[in-house]
């Protein structure tokens, strides 16, 4: 049976230990069109409350907010924006599972149950030494047509080793424990508008951390046909949907945060109905096959929904979604990895060909990414624990397509635990991304930008 | 001891219902104005030393009428979790035991096993109210967790740091707060030398502790060497100076969304340290002012769940409940992963719409035949009954006002059947029911 991943997450824990850290300095308030109080642990209600839409009390300030203003600004939202796809691959992956050296006899000193014999898998056609493994073979077809980078060690100066600061770190694009908005919902914050809860979606039923935003609504739906409230649209179902947004709107201001979270989910949710609505009663249909899944809303048919919307105009500008399979491999390595590398690898081979076939493909570009690499090493569980840096990819027609950053070296170049060392950090990464392909100033957006080499990613 | 802030206030129905909503899951029709007559500490001392419990009401069943089978049908784990929840008498402890399957947050999927997990959730029951330092014993070689976070696979030929990892990280010290890498080794080769044994189509069976599988050298933990074994490296954990301020604030955050004062934290530290028992700590978390005086908190959703069955008189009787509770986030014995549910996080676009489903559920039996006669033909009239078919909860006037006006619109083109069906809808979905 698959594992769940076993490990942390965004958490209480983390509230927690601040909290206490804080406890008895008393908490800020949190007004409308304050920053966010940073290193405050009680923040993340508060953070979150706004990222559901709490935004809306701070605009709300001095206009009540009509549910149809959304309407408007979804009709005058720019559709020919680029999108950004953020892909989470949870748990942990690094290059030496992924697009292994197998000219390097140090591989197979450190993994000798666990390394890739030299016949398997496609050579890398940027280096003859390294070779993909063989469920990624999607990866290899489209880093061969030139549409694939891959970022073979990628992470960051000192790097954490729980799976939740780490990818705390990731999410929210500093190595800063107390930042409560993630990177790309910083972008929003400065890009997007007051009245489009789509222009950052969480392909997933719940909030993708990156995208939490201080100021404008964001939203997560499983998929485009999947947010109806009944099995056939009734006008009083109608008339009772519009009263959940009203109720929402009613509790926008109150004084209580849990009351303004809860009305913000619905009237955000009500808002979102209304934007899907032409999906929920036609569903929608995809140009390509994509892998089948055995889950219900598994990650193929999030990618095609997403196609779908993004064919259908609606201003979707950041994505974000978890990529299948469970990376965290303590034990059992090889099965585990195989599942979900190959699910995750062909479905975003799919998605590509799809975008292509809308005429789509030159808006988009896909960003995968893990919140670190394995220990080089393996443990004797058939599998590896945690490690430094990981292995990212980006996707697209406009994306270079060339390696970014060395590929880590195994003799000598691991660090004092053993670990891979980054030849690239994330934070560089980001800021070239939103410089690059957002026309963002990434220096508003990512702590000390200006201290990260930014690499060139695309043409 | 520095003294602990109890609430001197009016103890009436409004506090005994968030009582009963922070402390168990929700009232009984009537149960808030009966717990009131006990005055706070009476109130507060009947949910944390309950007698013998009672289930009341009839048996769970599945949608064919058969009785649950938790250990093998999918779904039924957490269709039996929830009928417990809404059934027992002996509310906090479920509450409790909710708060332990958070805290050791253990898959059914990771676990390989309902039989497993539901074992584990005995366990955690047991434990309930009584000491820390045993739960936590336990837990260390319970086979759910065994599975779940490596531990049988961790031998002294082959450490696996999973366990050691979240034995700090998560049950007893908190990220970053007195260890370091180097301890998450050195306890990962303590916790060695659990073992179960393995038959093809069985999984893991025999959960046992092996003496030669343990690495019996010597370990440096928290800057101290020894010859420490999987007891001593809990015992290490319960005795480090960050446990009790890990174990305090994470405890108080299940039942009060404000971080507790200086004062009121070195307390409640005071209060545990003594004994590592869990009960003295929750004793005065509920009659703490802030729980009474401060805001209110989002109901999770299986509270939520076994609250609407709870308030309604209803019992569980289909599967769908696993399903519904996870559209709406949270399926037990399902945690997203070892950190348990995001409790900040409950409520989004996708988890809203799961309420609604989850709502719609719960009220489906007791629906008004389109045909009804006899009701009232004006909006505020069809509300007042709504809001006593509910049992009379708190409701604010936005919400009223609200409602009000959609009854009055939707009278216009439907019954008022059809449309006091819509008002319980939308009335459980609203901000005030949503929360607590």
């Amino acid at each position: 049976m698959r594992r769940a991943c076993p490990c942390s997450d965004f958490s209480r824990t983390d509230m927690l230990r601040q909290a206490a850290a804080q406890a008895g300095r008393g908490l800020p308030s949190i007004e409308p069109g304050m920053p966010l109080p940073a290193g405050t642990g009680l923040s993340r209600r508060g953070f979150v409350a706004r990222s559901l839409g709490f935004a809306l009390a701070v605009y709300g300030a001095d206009r009540v907010i009509n549910p149809l203003v959304f309407e408007e600004g979804i009709a005058q939202a720019a559709t020919s924006d680029r999108v950004l796809v953020s892909v989470f691959l949870d748990g942990g992956i690094d290059s030496l599972s992924t697009l292994f050296p197998a000219g390097d006899p140090r591989y197979y000193e450190l993994r000798p149950k666990l390394a890739l014999p030299g016949s398997t898998g496609l050579a890398f056609s940027e280096d003859s030494r390294l070779r993909w493994h063989p469920s990624a073979a999607a990866f290899a077809t489209l880093h061969g047509e030139g549409k694939l980078t891959v970022l073979p060690a990628v992470g960051y100066t000192s790097p954490d080793k729980s799976h939740f600061t780490s990818r705390h770190y990731w999410e929210v694009g500093a190595t800063d424990a107390g930042l409560g908005t993630g990177w790309l919902g910083r972008y929003l914050d400065r890009a997007g508008s007051p009245d489009n809860p789509l222009q950052g979606l969480s392909l997933d039923n719940r909030l993708q951390p990156a995208l939490a935003t201080a100021r404008v609504p964001v939203a997560s739906v499983d998929g485009p046909d999947r947010y109806t409230f009944s099995k056939k649209r009734t006008p009083l179902e109608d008339r009772m949907i519009a009263a959940v947004g009203s109720l929402g709107v009613a509790h926008a201001k109150s004084k209580d945060p849990a009351l303004r979270q809860a009305g913000s989910a619905a009237s955000q949710s009500q808002r979102l109905r209304q934007q899907l609505l032409p999906f929920g009663a036609n569903g929608f249909s995809s140009p390509v096959q994509y892998p089948a899944s055995t889950e219900r809303e598994g990650f193929p048919r999030r990618l095609a929904g997403l196609a779908a919307m993004l064919a259908a105009g609606l201003p979707i500008r950041c994505a974000a979604l978890k990529a299948p399979g469970m990376y965290d491999t303590h034990a059992d390595q090889p099965e585990e990895l195989a599942v979900g590398l190959k699910l995750t690898a062909d479905s975003l081979l799919a998605f590509q060909r799809d975008l292509e076939a809308r005429g789509l493909a030159d808006r988009v570009v896909v960003h995968l990414w893990s919140e670190f690499g394995r220990r080089a090493k393996e443990n004797a569980s058939d599998g590896t624990d945690h490690g430094a840096a990981g292995i990212g990819f980006l996707l697209g027609t406009r994306v270079r397509g060339r390696m970014v950053g060395e590929y880590p070296g195994l003799a000598g170049g691991l660090d004092e635990q053993g670990n891979l060392r980054a030849t690239s950090d994330f934070r560089g990464v980001y800021a070239a991304v939103l410089e690059q392909w957002l026309d963002a100033d990434a220096a508003a957006i990512i702590p000390n930008a200006r201290s990260f080499a930014r690499p060139a990613l695309f043409r | 001891m520095a003294a602990l802030s109890v609430y001197r206030g009016t103890f009436g129905a409004a506090e005994a219902e968030r009582l009963l909503w922070r402390a168990g899951f929700g009232p009984r029709r009537g149960e808030a104005k009966s717990l009131a007559k006990k005055g706070l500490s009476g109130a507060v001392h009947s949910l944390t030393r309950p007698g013998a419990e009672q289930l009341v009401g009839p048996d769970p069943k599945d949608e064919r009428g058969n009785p649950l089978a938790p250990y093998d049908a999918v779904g039924h784990d957490h269709m039996w979790w929830l009928d417990r929840m809404v059934r027992s008498s002996n509310q906090l402890v479920e509450r409790m035991t909710l708060v332990w399957h958070d805290w050791f947050a253990t898959s059914a999927v990771g676990a390989g096993s309902q039989r497993r997990v539901l074992d584990q959730n005995a366990l955690l029951r047991t434990h309930a109210l009584g000491s820390f330092a045993d739960m936590l014993i336990d837990v260390t070689k319970d086979p759910a967790m065994l599975v779940w976070l490596s531990g049988i696979k961790n031998t002294r030929l082959a450490p696996n740091e999973n366990y050691a990892r979240e034995l700090m990280e998560l049950f007893t010290l908190g990220a970053g707060r007195g260890y370091t890498e180097s301890d998450v080794r050195e306890q990962a080769r303590a916790l060695t030398g659990w073992r179960a044994r393995r038959a093809p189509g069985k999984g893991p069976y025999d959960f046992h502790y092996e003496p030669r599988l343990h690495d019996s050298g010597s370990k440096t933990v928290f800057g101290k060497p020894g010859n420490y074994d999987w007891q001593a490296a809990c015992r290490l954990c319960l005795e480090h100076k960050s446990h009790p301020s890990f174990f305090v604030a994470k405890l108080w955050s299940y039942f009060i969304p404000t971080a507790p004062s200086r004062a009121t934290q070195a307390a409640l530290e005071a209060l545990y340290r003594d004994k590592r028992e869990v009960r003295p700590v929750v004793e005065a978390i509920l009659q703490h002012s802030d729980l009474y005086r401060g805001p209110r908190m989002v109901k999770p959703p299986v509270v939520y769940a076994a609250g609407l069955l709870r308030a309604l008189g209803q019992g569980v009787s289909t599967a769908n409940w696993a399903r519904l509770g996870a559209m709406s986030g949270q399926r037990l014995f399902h945690p997203p992963n070892v950190a348990g549910w995001d409790d900040s996080r409950w409520l989004d676009t996708s988890t809203f719409r799961g309420r609604w489903y989850l709502a719609g559920s719960a009220l489906a039996p007791l629906n008004n035949s389109e045909s009804a006669a006899g009701l009232p033909r004006k909006g505020d009239k069809l509300l007042e009954r709504t809001i006593s078919f509910f049992g009379n909860p708190p409701v604010s006037k936005e919400t009223r006002g609200v409602l009000t006006r959609f009854a009055d619109g939707a009278l216009a083109g439907a019954s008022p059947a059809v449309v006091e069906n819509a008002l319980r809808q939308l009335l459980a979905v609203s901000p005030d029911h949503q929360t607590c």
